[in-house]
């Protein structure tokens, strides 16, 4: 069924297809769409759930962590400062392995303080053990909600998973959404079956304490069941199409890279406006094309070289910055890494910072930026502000 | 009723010798029985008693961080509702975990209303990380962090009312324990399981390494707080005291002279003035417990 609808609510009636046992979230700008939205669903009736109205972001995960323990499909939702606020229980979850599932409305971290849209905030979070998917629009945000908890809850990969959107760009813009119904994405996610559960018939201790000894191995399990969720992220994309008429199985997305001079990478919505730019600088001779990355965490290096083997530059395009780092954005060293010893030049361009648009423009400039070799920088600063 | 033969808690756990806490542990579970899940933070109990791959809980048990346990509890409960699952949820946290960094789980689940029974083993400061002071840590007792020493008498403030806090969060049981009285902290441990809504009891729990007194006097320790009224087992039912454990009060100097924390009292002679005031606090502990058992004159 299709529908225009608010992006947050296209969210919130995905995880509402999912039909978490435990939902568990604090509000805040601007993710509250998702929550206020859920919570009518369950106070009408229309979702099975049970809503803990926590006191913090910390409490909000830290509850999922013990409702998944117990055996619960659990959800929660969050951005910006409420994920800071779960940072140290980020690692936790990951540790202990629950395929706990949220949703990231990408906003900028402060000081100083702001609502808007970046990546800083999930980009953060990278080493957490969360894989991280990127949503372009609101269709994407909707479906990749179903996609991560087929990944994270498949019991070789058990690991919890950010689906991530950007903050009021597609959570409170209204586009076209195709609902599925409940029978096909029932079918494509049965409900959960946890490997290890709290249970006074079946006593186990979780979450002890390792040693040297045992340490190091815990966290090459994770990394280990980052690389099957890589597999698994193709598979059940491919499957995902098969049910509900979209394809996932892309943990990249090339778009008109085919005889590409210049390649942008970007993730999240910016990639629209990628595309439309793409398209005027076709129209006037300028070969270039997109690289979208879907999944972030686990990174898709061979899939990147492969895409971007036969480009002559690549400009990535980051609304995060790594403060003090060479390339300034986080993905580009990744995306150099995975183009190492082939000579292409790859450079980083931070941009979209705090919300700051970015549009059909700033893609040609930047186009004109990489052919003439200049990168790893801030682009579109207010040099009167300097 | 309490089966005072369950053993929940296993030996072989890796406490000091005459630990409070690991004491308390056992008749926790005694108490709180085998259909418990065990929320724990981190502290001195999760680390002498979990060190993978073995662990001395005998119901399922987890852990998260340290200040946490009350937000994983609510979760282990929702889940459980949801489930129609009916295990009771017990966490089980030192007071560093429960005065101070935990607050804010804490008070959000008590006014969240979560059937949890929240337990705090107070051995008075940070023990896990080298006896630094908490929240918990009684007037004048000299810590790592609250050194006695030329300019300083220890610790330079009263430890917080956590029972009377949480009582006005609304819980309908709050009571206080001691390992030193066993069948008392057993019974309040089983009613708090059975009392439906969030409940809270805090246990003090002598701790040998950190207060300096030998591991063969823990009880004696736990019994002489109550009978110098520094510490005050009572119960309180939807916010007002129904019972408090009446005592023929000993003077404070018998409790601190035994302990290295309030050595620096005594010291090169005993600081009278100091000592006054540790014995105002159990006069007030007295008179608002109503603890004093009014001896009869002597002949």
């Amino acid at each position: 069924m299709r529908k225009i609808m608010e992006g947050s609510h296209a969210v919130a009636e995905a995880v509402r297809l999912i039909r978490p046992g435990v939902i568990s979230a604090y509000p805040i700008t601007p993710q509250t769409h998702i929550v206020e939205r859920l919570a009518e669903m369950v106070a009408d009736g229309d979702l099975d759930a049970d809503y803990i109205t926590v006191e913090s972001e910390f409490s909000a995960l830290s509850a999922c962590l013990g409702a998944s323990a117990a055996g619960s499909r659990v959800y929660s939702a969050t951005t910006s400062q409420g994920l800071a606020f779960m940072f140290e229980v980020l690692f936790n979850v990951a540790g202990m392995r629950q395929p706990v599932v949220m949703s990231i409305v990408n906003r900028a971290l402060g000081a100083p303080l702001s609502i808007w849209n970046d990546h800083q905030d999930s980009v953060s979070c990278r080493d957490s053990g969360w894989f991280q998917l990127y949503a372009e629009d609101a269709q994407e945000s909707m479906d990749l909600h179903f996609l991560a908890y087929r990944v994270a809850e498949d019991h070789d990969v058990l690991l919890p998973g950010f689906v991530c959107f950007d903050g009021f760009i597609l959570s409170h813009t209204y586009e076209p959404v195709d609902m599925p119904t409940q029978e096909e994405i029932d079918a494509y996610l049965p409900p959960f079956v946890p490997v290890n559960v709290l249970d006074a018939k079946n006593p186990i201790s979780m979450g002890m304490y390792a040693t040297p000894d045992y340490y190091t191995e815990f966290r090459y399990d994770i990394d280990r069941a980052m690389d099957r969720a890589k597999d698994l992220l193709v598979t059940a994309g491919r499957e995902l199409g098969e049910s509900i008429g979209r394809d996932y199985s892309g943990l990249v997305e090339e778009y008109r890279l085919e005889d590409a001079d210049t390649a942008f990478v970007a993730m999240g919505s910016l990639c629209g406006t990628v595309k439309d730019a793409i398209d005027e600088m076709r129209d006037s001779g300028i070969k270039a094309g997109l690289l979208k990355i879907r999944s972030y965490r686990p990174f898709p290096r061979a899939e990147i070289a492969k895409a971007l083997s036969g480009v002559s530059r690549v400009a990535v395009l980051e609304k995060n910055v790594s403060l003090g780092s060479a390339m300034k954005g986080a993905v580009g060293p990744e995306v150099k890494d995975a183009l190492w010893g082939s000579g292409i030049d790859v450079f980083s361009y931070v941009l979209g910072l705090g919300g700051r648009d970015v549009r059909k423009k700033d893609i040609a400039a930047i186009n004109a930026l990489s052919i003439a070799g200049k990168g790893d920088m801030f682009y579109g600063l207010r040099e009167e502000l300097i | 009723m309490v089966d005072k033969s369950l053993e929940l808690f296993d030996c072989g756990h890796r406490a000091c010798g005459g630990c409070g806490p690991a004491l308390a542990a056992r008749l926790i579970m005694k108490g709180a029985g085998a259909n418990t899940i065990v929320v724990a933070s981190t502290g001195c109990m999760e680390v002498f008693s979990t060190p993978y791959p073995e662990t001395a809980w005998k119901t399922p048990w987890i852990h998260s961080l340290f200040q946490n346990a009350a937000a994983v509890a609510s979760g282990v409960e929702a889940s459980l509702k949801k489930q129609g699952r009916d295990e009771k949820v017990v966490a089980i946290c030192g007071d560093g975990a429960t005065f101070d960094i935990g607050m804010l789980c804490i008070s959000g689940a008590f006014e969240r209303g979560h059937d949890i029974t929240y337990i705090c083993y107070d051995n008075e400061a940070y023990m896990n990380t080298g006896i630094q002071r908490s929240g918990a840590t009684p007037y004048d007792a000299s810590t790592t962090t609250s050194p006695a020493g030329r300019n300083s008498l220890g610790n330079s403030r009263p430890k917080k009312d956590l029972p009377r806090i949480l009582a006005a969060h609304g819980a309908p049981y709050v009571a206080t324990a001691s390992v030193s009285y066993p069948n008392d902290l057993m019974q309040k441990v089983e009613r708090a399981v059975n009392t439906p809504g969030p409940c809270y009891i805090q246990i003090h729990t002598p701790c040998s390494t950190g207060w300096g007194f030998e591991g063969s006097k823990t009880i004696e320790m736990g019994k002489l707080a109550i009978q110098t009224g520094l510490w005050v087992n009572f119960e309180m039912v939807d916010g007002e005291v129904v019972k408090a454990k009446k005592v023929v009060r000993k003077p404070v100097e018998e409790y601190l002279k035994v302990q290295k924390r309030f050595r620096h009292l005594f010291r090169p002679q005993p600081n009278t003035e100091e000592i006054a005031k540790i014995q105002a606090i159990a006069d007030k502990n007295a008179e608002r417990y109503g603890i004093d058992i009014k001896q009869k004159p002597q002949e």
